[in-house]
């Protein structure tokens, strides 16, 4: 019933979307403007990079919540390369460069050592910020050349659509395809239903959740520059607070922090969704400290109406004596990380 | 899982007569000592009566946090909405005795509990009674609470000159030789210790945290011990909430921000396991007092501030791997052994 619902949901996240937009357009006619929906597209584009990736591993059972700081470093390396060398597509690679690596020192962590992920990333949440403090102190760095930062500015072959919309689009589609119709991405999944079994029936399951945390942290790189591109400046305490926003759209997007269930198109959608929400809200006058209550409403709403679903569709399957041997199991095994335990009371129910 | 390596290793270790060497708490107070003695060798000025004080001082809130956070990290769940709780519990404490007289000490106290309460509240039924994940639900309530904060707040502060003058002292006396708050912090941290190590219900958060679905079989009301944790945990980050008006004598929109991730560092230094079933309150408290004692260590040694982040950063990350390798060798000669 579960599946069920869930799939459901994520049908109902790009509806939800069109709906805003809708809406919108009628409330306030600020909305539906080009320059709104510039602003609103750029504001939303690291979020949703990372967000493409995070998906992977959340579908896979991990999780990483060192991106924020992941893209911090990144743009901050990016800053002070710029400023020690003047070269930018130098100083873009070896952005780029670090995101790979703070992605690859997670992954291996996480896979060489048998580390649960959450407490690594929360550990290199810290260390790779303070590696951004370290690199350009308190200070924060603006001297980019224009022809750089102009490209904040200027619209997809002279239209009102931002530059952002084309990575964007390539990677939002090829995330898409390789999860939703390779091998690879039926591996992922089969990884976050559990691991013991994708072992067994031979997907290397190391291999493959060590280079989706590359992934990630290469995602991260490119929010960082993206972020850079879009502020016109690398600081230290940039994006902070970002990892929260990721997760949150996957997990409204009905991405089971279990593992196992999520689809990309309502991730992409779940992002355009709250980042309409907040532009609307903004719109009509609401304050930074109104749309965290929103976000977080919306988070929580999101997760207790398909589980109150689960609750009235079990008490009337109750009978079944299918009911429990169908679900996965819930196993004790570490693989699952810090998820709590979801089917507690389907193993009293089992006959 | 934890709990049966822990049980066999135990025994094991009971014979062999060096239980206390085994135990987690001791690597994380060696490293204490190490940083508190290499310090004050370089820095005569960092134990000094003054350094000490502001030592203890910072360390009381996140071991306060650090105690709730355990609750809830030995039943395998996590709590990512302390550092909001903390903040909302501060602000409308110290607004409930702020222009008062003095010897509203107690009204202060009672005003932050019953804030976290609440916040333990909505958590644990969200998370017991529809059987929630806890990440994302403490996720949500983060933000939400965050926002009222912050909504409550608005652009105003509360300063030390409106609090009552027994309560801003409050914050910095000593008795014995330690901060009041500090002692706050010793009592709570007992009473939640005995409770762990001696209650049944108290041991009951390590079963469920071993073992779910066992010790939901076993008749544990698993439900049950959820919500109290929850609620426990609330009610730590509302003490830490009015002990750090106390301590800094006045709030703003900006209190407790990031605190969650701090704590949950301190108790997984300390060796809480993340994944439930294992840790103490001791091993807690002294991960929060490691991780602010580098913290203040670097300043005293004229090292930038910044780093210390990194240091903490990485300190979590050296405590997990050690502690898996141990246990990885320890499995093994184990397996060895019973052959």
């Amino acid at each position: 019933m579960k599946q069920l619902n869930r799939l459901q949901w994520d049908k109902f996240v790009p509806v939800l979307v069109m709906l805003t937009l809708l809406v919108g357009s009628f409330s306030n006619e600020k909305f539906l403007t080009t320059s709104n929906m510039t602003f609103l597209i750029q504001s939303i584009g690291e979020i949703m990079l990372i967000a493409f990736s995070m998906t992977f591993l959340i579908i896979a059972g991990e999780i990483d919540l060192s991106v924020s700081s992941t893209a911090a470093l990144s743009s901050c390396t990016l800053g002070f390369v710029w400023q020690h060398t003047s070269n930018i597509p130098l100083a873009v690679l070896s952005a780029l460069a670090v995101g790979f690596v703070c992605g690859a020192i997670n992954g291996l962590l996480v896979t060489k050592l048998g580390l649960q992920s959450l407490a690594v990333t929360i550990g290199t949440l810290a260390l790779y910020r303070g590696l951004c403090f370290a690199l350009l102190g308190d200070n924060r760095l603006t001297p980019f050349p224009t022809s750089f930062t102009s490209l904040n500015f200027k619209g997809l072959f002279g239209t009102w659509v931002p530059y952002v919309v084309v990575p964007l689009v390539v990677f939002g589609v090829a995330f898409g395809v390789v999860l939703h119709a390779t091998r690879l991405g039926r591996w992922v999944f089969a990884i976050g239903q559990s691991k013991d079994a994708a072992r067994f029936v031979g997907i290397s399951v190391q291999r493959t959740v060590l280079a989706m945390f590359i992934t990630n942290g290469l995602m991260a790189g490119v929010a960082g520059v993206i972020y850079t591109i879009r502020f016109a400046s690398a600081r230290p305490d940039g994006a902070v607070g970002m990892e929260l926003e990721v997760i949150a759209a996957a997990l409204f997007a009905g991405v089971s922090i279990f593992g196992g269930v999520g689809t990309m198109w309502a991730v992409a959608s779940s992002v355009a969704f709250l980042g309409s929400i907040r532009s609307l809200l903004r719109l009509k006058g609401a304050n930074a400290n109104e749309l965290t209550i929103v976000t977080g409403s919306l988070l929580l709403v999101s997760v207790v109406i398909p589980a109150i679903g689960v609750r009235v569709s079990g008490r009337r399957h109750s009978r079944s004596p299918l009911r429990g041997a169908l679900d996965p199991a819930p196993t004790g095994g570490a693989d699952l990380g810090n998820r709590g335990t979801p089917d507690e009371p389907q193993v009293l129910a089992r006959p | 899982m934890s709990v049966v390596t822990t049980t066999v290793s135990h025994s094991a270790v009971n014979r062999s007569g060096s239980s206390f060497l085994r135990r987690r708490e001791v690597p994380v107070g060696a490293a204490l000592l190490f940083v508190l003695v290499g310090t004050s060798l370089s820095n005569h000025r960092f134990l000094s009566s003054q350094g000490r004080t502001d030592l203890m001082l910072a360390a009381a809130i996140t071991g306060m946090v650090a105690i709730g956070e355990t609750f809830v990290l030995l039943m395998r769940k996590v709590d990512l909405s302390v550092g909001s709780t903390l903040g909302l519990a501060a602000y409308v404490a110290g607004s409930a005795i702020k222009d008062g007289g003095d010897g509203q000490l107690i009204k202060a106290f009672a005003v932050g509990i019953a804030v976290g309460l609440c916040v333990g509240l909505v958590n644990g039924l969200l998370i017991a009674l529809l059987d929630l994940p806890a990440l994302v639900v403490t996720l949500g309530t983060l933000y939400v609470v965050q926002g009222i904060q912050a909504k409550i707040v608005g652009g105003t502060r509360i300063t030390a000159d409106r609090l009552p003058g027994d309560f801003v002292s409050f914050g910095v006396d000593r008795f014995l030789g330690v901060p009041k708050l500090m002692w706050i912090v010793l009592v709570a941290g007992a009473i939640a210790s005995v409770y762990l190590r001696h209650m049944r219900s108290g041991r009951d958060l390590y079963a469920v945290g071993s073992n779910p679905p066992a010790s939901l079989l076993a008749g544990i009301p698993v439900r049950w011990r959820t919500l109290g944790a929850y609620m426990g945990c609330g009610a730590c980050a509302g003490i830490a909430g009015v002990l750090f008006v106390a301590r800094l004598g006045g709030v703003d929109a900006n209190a407790g921000r990031g605190y969650e991730l701090a704590v949950i560092a301190a108790c997984v230094v300390g060796g809480v396991n993340i994944f439930g079933g294992s840790g103490t309150i001791i091993g807690a408290l002294l991960g929060a007092m490691l991780l602010r004692s580098i913290g203040f260590s670097l300043s005293a040694l004229s090292i930038p501030e910044f780093w210390q982040q990194a240091v903490n950063g990485a300190l979590l990350l050296v405590a997990i791997s050690a502690d898996r390798i141990v246990t990885l060798r320890r499995e093994r000669a184990e397996r060895i052994g019973q052959r």
